[in-house]
This record gives structure tokens, C-alpha cells and sequence, in this order.
């Protein structure tokens, strides 16, 4: 029989309050295969550490129960502890008994015997327990970083900079996101390109990054340290490695449709660059609008390319790489105007979103940075600003914050009010959230130095003026004074609920990480583990998690990096050995255990004929245990034998 | 198809020209208005009060009534109408506590569980009849009249009972596209005309159909087109009290859009009623070479 140690903590008095230690103790010491017991204030201090370790050593203990708090705070503490003192840190079971008995118990006599009672069950568990070893895999040294703004950038940065293989992947044809729209960022007013493409420039020539832009990842498969993707290269009918980037395709190129990047405040080509400072600076052909793919006939571009590099003949092809973790930043996109029937459903042309405002702003946007409206390229002497448009707002069914508006529109209001002087500007807000280093320093210099009209309320409707011909009348509420307010505007500017960028739930569902119910890809733990999501090895970053700003961004993206970096640092991976097995003597093979497991952890040995456990996908659920007809199924450390001896123990 | 048609209190006494032009062109195009044999109140006004169930009693019995005749869809012409059956029927339908509280007072009534449809006739008109098949069977197009949909609240709102998108509706411009008429759009089509303050303080209610009629015409319409006697009333009877009070106010004459339909259909005039109207609509058809009394078309 074992010889078994049962240490009692009292946790100051968050048990000994509640829960008799002492007798608890003497109970427990009469308890058959108990060796040694005692009592203290804090188990987990390093002096109840030494207790633990020396007692195994003294008393040469074989097993170790420790009655304490969960074993999601200290189990890890206690392995570590037992393990040094040379004992199979499986040989030791945490009885939880705070949370699950005094922290929920008043009476302490109802209370100290639930204890004894949680504690012998655990002992009966811990007899049976077998010694484990944590299970060794090997790790693809590389990671795969999805969406190239300014979040993927820095992650990539980060993991290359630190000398390990990054892979990152774009599905335009250029990096730099969102941020490459921006004109200037709040609240130093720094050019926002001008930040950004020292970062571009050297993603695109670090000897450890392979990008590949005008991709997506088609198909996941694998497992931690272990991921096998398949990324689909979209075909840009440009050959980019004869392509200098020239441009003169681009310029010849005789179709105008609305420019993506500029977000239709401006024109493309057919064949085009997305923006002056693109990296790759190589162009793509839109195949929807180009006249050769639509009539078979044009073929200009291809007539001026000094280099020869147009090729319609290029098709969609596929590549496979192995990959350690994937580190998801996809980003966000704005809801549209088209939601939102009070402001006109996005028929006005001078009712704007935040991001065309940003393009009207830019020195290298269609007008070169002077704000003229895009109804008749007037310069709008009243603006009205709309914050929280679709945000907070559970009528439009996001009533979360998107904590970028505030600031962006004190922003928007000033550089307005920089460029024309004479302009009134006017921002309707719900509250003003300025948290931030010198945000809030920020948002007061608009309203007083610059006299912009902050207005606490709700705009209920924009609609065209019948009496001024191109005036936008908006109605809205003064909530301070309680008065209705109406101000004819040349132009609105709505900050517009920032919302997940499309494709993340197809993508979400090939890499099998959970969204929120907006889309937002959820993370680990909301305050512990904000970087990685419940799948190990795939790391999140930025605006794909939750709306924020580019320094919280940049910050997530490093913390991203650098949680990545743990797995792709160690020679190997060591994984929990507390999981399924199969006993092969009594499995016959029918592959129920396969379709119980949702994380691809069974598969059928065909010429064995019984099921296997993938003991590195395998999570330990239990759900392959329940479903098996034979027993043949076994939980290391939680069979059925120990169960029922636990139960027997209690009842 | 015989409709099962719930009239409400209105419809058969200050708004008959809303009626009788309803249920003559219903049968123009081939279908057949049959009024519940015994009705009540609506219930006016749906209570919000969570706890106040006794005001839902009414549109209940009537709906009770629908299923007595073996029907389970109801039409009704009158906007506060559609809006506390529709209101009522959603309660029942969501709300088991509440639905069974309500069952277990009318004793004396079958249990009610929600499953009557209730529709407004522009939505049988769009839904079942169908706008392109008015197009076709219209004998005297609207052509060059200019309306301006008015659809008040109780035809849109709450979001989930109005019949057409709450911010944005178009479903009376469509309507009035069918008959050949152009529709003008005026931001204020969503607007509230006032309601019941037209009864014990008008002041508010002359101000907003002033806004609502000056707004219409400033963007060039002829004519208002309401769907809902409260809307009615104080866009046209009240037009008076805006005259005292703003000697420049123009004139406009508001119609029911059962009017124009049974205009379009080639229907006699006198079935419209319009000698009930505060401002005279017939200048303006005749005008537009749309009424026809003794100059029949045909």
C-alpha cells in the first residue's frame, strides 16, 4: 500500500474559518494508508513547500494529497514542489477544499466534515494513481502570422527580429492595413504613413519574412508546434518577379472604378497599385472591371510593359507550409452606412464614414488633403461629426463600444478646424472616453482651443434640406440643456461601429478558435491569457480580438510575439499526460471514440484495427471515455475504478 | 379570396371615406372584404405597461373572434388598429405567463394562442395581391400626380410589428409607383403628426403638420397620403387651425390611399366621400382630369 502524506492548509482563515483543521487532521490520520498528517497556515509559502518536500523525504512518501484552495491556482506550484523532492509529481491530487467547501459553507460542522469527506475521496483516487511522465513533441520552428497591418507586422517583426522563420500572409495585394488609410494618428498628430513605412519597408526585406501578399489561408490542419497550412496564392495576371513597379500599366490602363483603399472617395485602374508607398510595390489586375477579362479584348497594359510581366494566363495556385503557432490579426473594417436607416442609409454622398474622412484628410488621398465634400468638391464650412454610430447601440445589435471614435473624431474635428479656419465644427457624443496617455490633454485642446462645438446627445436624422439646395439638415439633442438641435451641414462625418474584417469567421472556423457573438475573435481568458485563443498555439493580436487603438495594438502584437515565442523557443514540447489511452487488449476498433472527439485527437489504426489517441491534440476531455462501448477507452489518472472508489469514499 | 376585415371604431363613422373606397376596390380586383360579424374596441392605445394586462382583453376577444369565422388572418384598415392586434397577437405569442393569464381570465372564451395573422391592407395589397398586378388592372393611371407618402408611427413602429422598414419605408411610395403617381419623398414621412393631442391641446399638433405639409410641398407635393384616420385627421382638419395661426400656410389636400385606389381602378367618385375632407381634393383631380362625375371616362 502507499504511503500517503495529507497536508491541510488553512489559507489563513479563508478554510480555518470555516473548516476544523485540526480535527480534520486527527479524522484523517486514522484513515487507512495515511502515513503522515499536518496542519499550517500557507501550503503554498515557500516554508510549506519545504514541509511538503522534506515530509516525503522523511517519512518516504509515495503519495501526496494537499487540501487547499483549486487546483487551477497551485497544482502546477505543488507538482513542481513534489517533483523536487523526488517524487513522480503525478502521485499527488489537490482536494479542493475553499472553493468547494468553505467558501460556500457557513455551519462549520457541516463544513469540516464535507472537508474530511472531499479529502478521503481524494485519497481513495490518489491510490490507484499511476506515475507520468509529461508527454515530448517535437516543434516546426516557424510561424504564420494571418493579416499584414500594423498588428501582423510587428508581430512578425518581433519573432524575426528574435531569429525564427516567419511566413506572413495578406489578402490584399499590399501590407499595412487600416493603419496605411489613416492621415494622422491621435493624439501627437504623427503622419501615419510616415511611422508606417519604415515598418513595411523592412517586413518586406527581412531575410527571415516570407510574405506573401494577395493570399489567404485555404485550410489548417495539425496541432501545436505541428500546424500544416495550406495558403491559396490569388492570381495577380502580373508576373511580380519581372515587375519593376514601374506603374506605366497602371497609367495606361483605360478603366476607372472606385479605388478600395480609398474607400470611393477616389479611382483606381483596372490594373493598379493600391497607394504611392505599397509594399510589395507590384501591381494586380481586377479581373471584374478589366475590359480584356470582360471582352477579350484591350490588352494595353500588356502593349507598354517595358519588362513583359502582364500574364493573363495566371491562375490561382496553392502552397503548403509546416508551421510551429499562427498568430491571427485580420483586423476590423467599419460597419456600413447602408445599416443605418436614420442617416439616410448611405444615399447621401456628403454623409461619410470615419475612414473616408481619413482619405480626405491624407496628403496622398484624392484631394491631396484638402477636405472638399464628394458631392461637388465644395470645402464644407459646417460639419457635423457623429460619434457612436452603430456602437452602443444594442437597436443595431452592437452594443459594445468601439473605443477608437472618440479619439479619432476629436482628431477629425481638429484637423478640420486646421485646415478651415473659418469652418464650425460639431461633434454629437454620448460620453467622451479619452482614456489614454495624453488623450484626454487631447480631446480638451479641440473643444477649447479650438472652439469645436461638443454637443452631448444623439443625432435622430440627417436628411436633405428642402430649402438650401446641397445643406444636410441634422437633428439631434443637446441632452445638457435638454434642447432639440438642428444644424444645417454641408457635410457629416460618422464614426461607425468598428466591426470584425470579413472572411474571420470562415477563417475562425478553419482554424477551430471560437468568435464572440459581433464576430470578435475570442481570447483565452479575458485578463490572464488575452493574447492566445483556446486553441494552444494560435495566438491573437489587435482589432481581430476587440476594437482598439495603434498603440494598445502594437503592444498586443509584441505580447502575441512573444507568447508565440515560448512554444517555438523550447527543442520540444512537454503536454499534460493526464489524458485519453486506449487499451489495445479490449478495443475492437469501431470508431465511436472518433466522432466523440472534437478535437481531432482518435483515429483508427487500420492495420491494428483499434483506435489511437493523438496524445498531442488530445485535451483530456473525457468525452471519448463516456462514448465507448467497451471500456476500452481509459483516462490516465481518472479511470473508472478510481471514480467509483471516490464515489464509494463519499456516499 | 373573402378577407376577414376588422373595421375599428373609425372606419364606421368619422372615416368612412376610408372604408368604402377600401372594400369597393378590394372587390374591383377580384377579392371580398367580409367584416367580422361582432367586434369591439381594439384597445386604442397598446398599453406598455408590463403588468397592465386588462387593456390587451379587447384586441384578444376580436382576435377570437377572427378564429371563430374559420379564418386565421384578419385585415384592418385603420393604422392604430393593425398596431394593437398586431401588438397583442406578439404577446401572446412570446409570453406564456402572460398569454395564460389572459386565457384564464376570459373564461368564458376559447384559449387564444397567437395564431391569427394580423395584416394591414397595404400589406395584403403588396404581399398577396401584389403591386404589379394593381399596375395591370388600373384604368385611370395618376400620372403627374404628385404624392407625398405620410406614414406616421403606428404603421412602422415597434420595430417587428410595422409593416415596412422602420427608418426608411417605402412600401406606400411603391404602392402609389403602382398607380402610376409619382412619389415624393419627404424625411418628415416618418415624423409624429401630434396623435391625441389634436384633442385637449393642439398647439404641438398645428406645429407638426405645418412642418410635415410645408416640408411636403416645399419639395413639390400635390397631395399627402396617409393610412391611419388619427394621421388624417390632423394633416387635414387641422390644416385649419395652422391657416389661423400662419396667414401664408398653403392648403394641401390629404387622402386615404384607399381613395387613390379606388381612383385608379376607375371607380365612381362618390364612394371616396371627399365631401368629409377639410380641404376639398377634388379641385386637384379635376384639375389633373381624374375625377369624372359627369365626364366618365370610357
Amino acid at each position: 500500500m502507499k504511503r500517503i502524506g495529507v497536508f491541510v492548509c488553512h489559507c489563513g482563515l479563508n478554510i480555518a474559518e470555516t473548516v476544523d483543521v485540526k480535527k480534520v487532521t486527527d479524522v484523517i490520520n486514522k484513515f487507512p494508508g495515511v502515513v503522515h498528517v499536518v496542519d499550517y497556515t500557507y501550503m503554498c509559502s515557500d516554508p510549506g513547500q519545504e514541509m511538503i518536500k522534506n515530509a516525503i523525504k522523511d517519512k518516504k512518501l509515495d503519495g501526496v494529497i494537499i487540501a487547499a484552495c483549486t487546483p487551477t491556482l497551485h497544482e502546477t506550484t505543488f507538482r513542481n514542489a513534489i517533483a523536487s523532492a523526488g517524487l513522480n509529481p503525478y502521485q499527488f491530487e489537490n482536494a479542493n477544499i475553499r472553493e468547494q467547501c468553505s467558501w460556500v459553507h457557513k455551519d462549520k460542522k457541516v463544513a469540516t466534515e464535507k472537508a474530511i469527506e472531499i479529502i478521503k475521496s481524494m485519497i481513495e483516487k490518489l491510490k490507484l494513481n499511476q506515475s507520468l511522465t509529461p508527454i515530448r513533441i517535437p516543434i516546426t520552428k516557424k510561424a504564420l502570422v494571418i493579416g499584414g497591418g500594423i498588428s501582423g507586422m510587428q508581430a512578425a517583426l518581433d519573432m524575426a527580429n528574435s531569429g525564427f522563420e516567419v511566413i506572413l500572409v495578406e489578402k490584399t495585394s499590399s501590407i499595412g492595413g487600416r493603419m496605411s488609410q489613416l492621415s494622422e494618428t491621435f493624439p501627437t498628430l504623427d503622419c501615419a504613413s510616415c511611422i508606417l513605412t519604415p515598418k513595411t519597408v523592412e517586413v518586406g526585406y527581412h531575410p527571415n519574412i516570407r510574405l506573401l501578399t494577395y493570399s489567404e489561408v485555404d485550410k489548417v490542419e495539425g496541432y501545436l508546434g505541428n500546424f500544416k497550412v495550406r495558403i491559396k496564392r490569388k492570381p495577380a495576371f502580373v508576373n511580380w518577379d519581372k515587375c519593376t513597379g514601374c506603374g506605366l500599366c497602371s497609367e495606361k490602363c483605360p478603366t476607372k472604378v472606385p479605388s478600395e483603399f480609398e474607400r470611393d472617395m477616389g479611382d483606381r485602374k483596372a490594373i493598379y497599385i493600391p497607394f504611392p508607398q505599397a509594399v510589395p510595390k507590384k501591381p494586380v489586375i481586377d479581373s471584374q472591371h478589366c475590359i480584356y477579362f470582360k471582352t477579350g479584348k484591350c490588352r494595353l497594359c500588356e502593349k507598354h510593359c517595358p519588362t513583359g510581366a502582364i500574364d493573363y494566363e495566371q491562375h490561382e495556385t496553392f502552397m503548403e507550409e509546416n508551421v510551429g503557432v499562427i498568430i491571427v490579426a485580420t483586423g476590423y473594417d467599419l460597419l456600413s452606412k447602408e445599416n443605418i436607416g436614420e442617416y439616410g442609409y448611405g444615399k447621401y454622398k456628403d454623409v461619410i464614414d470615419g475612414l473616408q474622412f481619413e482619405r480626405l484628410l491624407s496628403a496622398s488621398g484624392p484631394t491631396a488633403g484638402e477636405i472638399k465634400r464628394p458631392s461637388d468638391g465644395k470645402i464644407p464650412k459646417e460639419i457635423v461629426f457623429v460619434q457612436c454610430v452603430g456602437s452602443r447601440d444594442p437597436e443595431h445589435g452592437m452594443p459594445y463600444c468601439s473605443k477608437i471614435c472618440c479619439m479619432y473624431t476629436a482628431k477629425h474635428a481638429l484637423l478640420y478646424k486646421h485646415a478651415v479656419h473659418e469652418g464650425q465644427a460639431y461633434v454629437f457624443y454620448i460620453d467622451i472616453r479619452s482614456g489614454g496617455k495624453g488623450y484626454e490633454e487631447f480631446v480638451q485642446r479641440a473643444i477649447e482651443d479650438e472652439k469645436i462645438a461638443y454637443l452631448r446627445g444623439k443625432v435622430s436624422r440627417i436628411f436633405k434640406d428642402d430649402r438650401e439646395e446641397g445643406k444636410l439638415i441634422v437633428w439631434g439633442v443637446d441632452t445638457l440643456t435638454g434642447k432639440k438641435i438642428e444644424i444645417a451641414a454641408d457635410m457629416v462625418v460618422l464614426a461607425m461601429a468598428a466591426i470584425p474584417n470579413t472572411g474571420v469567421k470562415e477563417l475562425a472556423k478553419k482554424l477551430k478558435i471560437s468568435t464572440d457573438a459581433y464576430g470578435f475573435i475570442n481570447e483565452a481568458h479575458p485578463k490572464l491569457r488575452p493574447v492566445e485563443t483556446l486553441t494552444a498555439g494560435i495566438f491573437l493580436t489587435g482589432c481581430a480580438q476587440s476594437p482598439k487603438d495603434i498603440p494598445e495594438t502594437v503592444a498586443q502584437a509584441s505580447g502575441a510575439a512573444a507568447r508565440a515565442m515560448t512554444i517555438l523557443s523550447k527543442p520540444e514540447l512537454e503536454v499534460n499526460p493526464i489524458i485519453a489511452a486506449v487499451d489495445e487488449e479490449i478495443c475492437t476498433g469501431c470508431g465511436i471514440c472518433v466522432e466523440a472527439c472534437a478535437y481531432d485527437a482518435r483515429k483508427l489504426n487500420e492495420i491494428k484495427k483499434i483506435a489511437e489517441v493523438n496524445e498531442a491534440l488530445c485535451v483530456g476531455c473525457g468525452a471519448c471515455i463516456s462514448a465507448c462501448p467497451s471500456n476500452a477507452s481509459i483516462h490516465k489518472n481518472f479511470t473508472k475504478e478510481q471514480i467509483l472508489r471516490m464515489i464509494e469514499e463519499v456516499i | 379570396m373573402e378577407l376577414c376585415y376588422y373595421p375599428g371604431c373609425t372606419l364606421k363613422t368619422t372615416a368612412t371615406n376610408f372604408e368604402k373606397p377600401a372594400i369597393a376596390s378590394i372587390e374591383t380586383l377580384g377579392h371580398k372584404m367580409i367584416e367580422l360579424p361582432r367586434w369591439n374596441c381594439c384597445g386604442t392605445v397598446h398599453s406598455l405597461a408590463t403588468d397592465d394586462l386588462m387593456h390587451h382583453l379587447a384586441p384578444v376577444r376580436t382576435l377570437i373572434r377572427v378564429l371563430e369565422t374559420g379564418k386565421d388572418k384578419v385585415v384592418t384598415l385603420c393604422a392604430m388598429c393593425y398596431n394593437t392586434l398586431k401588438q397583442t397577437n406578439k404577446i401572446i405569442l412570446e409570453d406564456a405567463e402572460k398569454r395564460d393569464r389572459i386565457n384564464n381570465f376570459l373564461d368564458e372564451e376559447k384559449d387564444y394562442n397567437g395564431n391569427v395573422t394580423v395584416l394591414h391592407l397595404l400589406e395584403f395589397l403588396r404581399d398577396e395581391i401584389g403591386f404589379n398586378e394593381i399596375k395591370n388592372k388600373i384604368k385611370r393611371p395618376l400620372k403627374s400626380l404628385k404624392l407625398a407618402p405620410y406614414y406616421g408611427c403606428l404603421l412602422l413602429r415597434p420595430e417587428g410589428i410595422g409593416i415596412d422598414d422602420i427608418e426608411a419605408p417605402t412600401i406606400m411610395e411603391d404602392f402609389i409607383k403602382s398607380l402610376s403617381g409619382e412619389a415624393i419623398e419627404s424625411p418628415f414621412k416618418i415624423e409624429c403628426c401630434g396623435s391625441y393631442h389634436t384633442v385637449n391641446n393642439i398647439e404641438p399638433v398645428v406645429e407638426r403638420t405645418k412642418m410635415i405639409i410645408d416640408a411636403s410641398i416645399n419639395r413639390g407635393a400635390e397631395a399627402i397620403v396617409v393610412g391611419c384616420p388619427l394621421c388624417f385627421f390632423n394633416l387635414d382638419y387641422r390644416q385649419k387651425d395652422v391657416k389661423t395661426q400662419y396667414k401664408e400656410f398653403n392648403y394641401i389636400p390629404i387622402f386615404y390611399f384607399t381613395q387613390l385606389l379606388a381612383i385608379a381602378l376607375g371607380l365612381d367618385e362618390d364612394i371616396c366621400d371627399f365631401g368629409k375632407h377639410f380641404v376639398d381634393p377634388r379641385p386637384l383631380l379635376t384639375n389633373k382630369n381624374l375625377v369624372f362625375g359627369e365626364k366618365k371616362i370610357e
